[in-house]
């Protein structure tokens, strides 16, 4: 930062800091909140289920069933966290992006291109231990999915082409890209016609933490990845320079501009590190969860991750708490399915019925209005 | 937590509910399902319905896990696998096979069937149902070929994988076969059963697709219009009803598509029928009594494994020695004398 600015960035410093000081208001948003949302969110989901002849008692063993497939039991806990962990790496990624106020909405396509790089390292280099292939393979998708990003970021710098139609376009360009991709003759795997693509070498796969408690337990070292990412971002973003240059931009460009932040070069950062994240939790899907890629393998993660994201209020603390509880919904959702026979369609209504109250505070505020005593009170001095 | 206070009395009323189910069944079929869902008129409603039948029949109970993409079908058996109470897990689709072979090899004790994947070497805990699809597909490309005004017939897949291009290689095969017997030249769009290569969808859920590329066959000359993708295929039926009979007609797949999509039933001239539901139920037959062998089960015309669906309301437009044509090349498939194939 050059020395004439330091007026405004200090304002500005000033105005981040109230915004991170927390209040009464950020607990009871945090905790008491969410609590009322699930619980408005089950009794409506049920409500739902009523209408369309689901009797009481499916009910009440499916809201069981989705207690016990998230977090009842070890295998709940694994489930839920392997199917977290890329939706936080994703969401921090699209987080990071908001933060710098950049609607990212192209985590899909970097999900795929990142996982299309880090297959391709990962079935090939055999013969290398399992303490250099694994990295470089994930490394691919991280370098992979940041470049890939990147090109919305320069585009925006350079030409100022809008960041959300270029992701979007970007999206559609990866899905038909890993279609070809996987036809490729030294990518799909041998003795078949459709787009599959050979298998990751163990050498390259992610660990399964707990297979010896249990064979079909499927959390796997990624885990660790999505912590230490966690802590990066929230290490980048509130610690260096770099971070409160992002924060900058995002709160008022033309301040941050003024102040001497360059501009461009923060669009370009903020989009290879969005798509590095991205590409990062591609690369988790494909060496730790399927073992391959196949047409569909981002399966969603990337929009779940802009939800991921907003929910957590794009704060990594945030963004990881967002991420269990959307893994949490989709293991226990699972359960549902098993223990009480309640259609998928169903429990994607319960789903996304739990978000959208969490993500409507003030909803939740005006349904239970005694709940927040403390903070009418206050706001009527 | 609120949470906590509802769930206290509801799981207590689930605890009863779970016990008295589990006295009552003696034996529980679990199937995962592909994607395009349970409902799909075709595919995993057939393979489910053989669950059902099972249930009138033998009294057991059936329970199944949709998958949403293909990223559930690891986790969606381990679901199962976890609930623990599975007498055997039925999973529906080529495309589960490897996760159906790594589940399979992790828990040796678990008994497995899944339908169009045939391992080879077989696995103990096994059992794959194939079907001799072509042989059926064969009567309805014959058939198409004497049904077109065209000269030009059309078909398109789901996804390149053997248990979808089987169809479209008979239907193909038969077409040339008629061209062959009665020296005309009717042409098949959309699959080229030489070189492997053909119209696909990438996916076995889009309605939109269905219609799109079957107005592409149409707009090609296509009056006959055979999609093998699941429930893709509905959406040409929509577009065959809009457009009329008289100008394209659908051939179904899987299932008696007239029987299991009531409201555009009048726009198919027959269907090819896979009978997974048979297969399903003798697999859960022999899981239930102890003869459960790992292998493979072969469905063909000769065992009712595949077939050919009645004309229904096309049956007077049919012409009777196209029909009794239809009946002997059926005889002679069976009997050898005629091979399908290149």
């Amino acid at each position: 930062m050059s020395e004439p600015a330091e007026t405004p960035t200090e304002k500005l410093a000033h105005q981040l800091l109230q915004k991170a000081a927390p209040s009464r208001t950020v607990y009871e948003d945090l905790i008491i909140v969410p609590v009322f949302a699930i619980f408005v969110a089950l009794v409506l989901g049920g409500l739902v289920m009523l209408a369309t002849n689901v009797s009481i008692d499916t009910i009440g063993r499916s809201y069981i069933a989705l207690l016990t497939g998230s977090v009842g039991s070890l295998g709940a806990i694994s489930e839920t966290l392997t199917a977290a962990t890329p939706l936080v790496l994703a969401g921090l990624g699209v987080a990071m992006g908001f933060r710098a106020g950049f609607f990212n909405i192209g985590a899909e396509g970097q999900v795929l291109m990142g996982g299309m790089a880090a297959v391709i390292v990962g079935f090939s280099f055999g013969g290398l231990p399992i303490y250099i292939h694994l990295p470089m393979a994930l490394l691919a998708g991280v370098l992979v999915g940041g470049l890939y990003a990147g090109i919305a970021g320069w585009l925006r710098a350079a030409t100022g082409a809008h960041e959300v139609i270029s992701t979007i376009m970007l999206n559609l360009i990866s899905f038909r890209l890993v279609d070809y991709l996987l036809k490729v003759p030294f990518i799909q795997k041998a003795g078949r016609s459709d787009p599959i693509s050979n298998a990751v070498l163990d050498s390259a796969t992610l660990p399964r933490l707990l297979d010896w408690v249990d064979p079909n337990m499927r959390v796997h070292a990624g885990v660790f990845l999505m912590l230490f990412m966690v802590w990066f971002c929230y290490w980048l973003l509130f610690k260096t320079t770099i971070g409160f240059e992002f924060r900058a931009s995002g709160e008022n460009p033309d301040a941050a501009r003024f102040a001497g932040m360059r501009s461009g070069l923060i669009v370009v950062l903020v989009m290879a590190l969005a798509g590095a994240l991205a590409g990062l939790a591609g690369a988790n899907q494909v060496l730790g969860v399927l073992g391959r890629a196949s047409p569909g393998f981002s399966a969603g993660i990337g929009f779940n991750a802009i939800s991921v994201a907003l929910l957590g209020r794009s704060h990594p603390v945030g963004v990881l708490i967002a991420g269990l509880l959307f893994g949490a919904l989709e293991a226990g959702g699972r359960q549902m399915q098993v223990d009480a026979g309640v259609s998928l369609d169903l429990i994607g209504i319960v789903q996304s019925l739990i978000i959208a109250f969490i993500a409507a505070p003030l909803l939740v505020r005006a349904v239970f209005p005694w709940g927040f005593r403390g903070k009418a009170a206050s706001r009527k001095e | 937590m609120d949470f906590k206070r509802i769930a206290k009395p509801a799981l207590l009323a689930g605890a009863m509910v779970l016990g008295s189910a589990v006295s009552a069944f003696a034996f529980t079929a679990c199937q995962v399902t592909d994607t395009g869902g349970i409902d799909d008129n075709g595919f995993n409603q057939t393979a489910w319905k053989g669950v059902t039948d099972a249930e009138a029949k033998f009294g057991v109970e059936g329970r199944f896990l949709e998958s949403q993409a293909e990223t559930d079908y690891a986790a969606n058996i381990n679901s199962l696998l976890a609930s623990g109470d599975c007498g055997v897990i039925i999973t529906v689709g080529f495309l589960m096979g490897d996760a159906t072979k790594a589940a399979a090899e992790a828990n040796p004790d678990q008994k497995f069937s899944i339908v169009d994947y045939a391992y080879d070497p077989t696995i103990p805990n096994v059992i794959g149902q194939v079907f001799a699809t072509d042989q059926a597909a064969f009567l309805a490309g014959y058939l198409a070929a004497g049904m077109t005004k065209s000269g030009t017939v059309g078909t398109f897949g789901g996804i390149n994988i053997p248990p979808v291009t089987v169809f479209m290689d008979g239907f193909a095969w038969g077409v040339d076969y008629y061209n062959k017997q009665k020296g005309t030249n009717v042409t098949v769009l959309g699959w080229d059963p030489a070189a492997k290569e053909g119209l696909f969808t990438n996916n076995f859920d889009s309605l939109d697709d269905g219609r799109t590329f079957a107005q592409n066959l149409y707009d090609e000359g296509a009056d006959i219009v055979l999609p093998v993708a699941g429930p893709v295929g509905l959406g040409s039926a929509a577009l065959a009803d809009e457009l009329g009979t008289d100008k394209l007609m659908i051939v179904g797949v899987d299932a008696d598509q007239y029987l299991t999509n009531p409201e555009k039933n009048h726009v198919y001239l027959t269907s090819i029928l896979k009978n997974m539901d048979a297969t399903v139920m003798q697999v859960i037959d022999d899981a239930m009594n102890d003869h459960f062998m790992g292998g493979l089960t072969v469905g063909t015309l000769a065992n009712n494994g595949v077939g050919l669906a009645p004309y229904h309301d096309m049956d007077s437009m049919v012409p009777a020695d196209l029909k009794s044509e239809i009946e002997t090349i059926k005889q002679q498939i069976i009997d050898g004398t005629i091979t399908v194939g290149m």
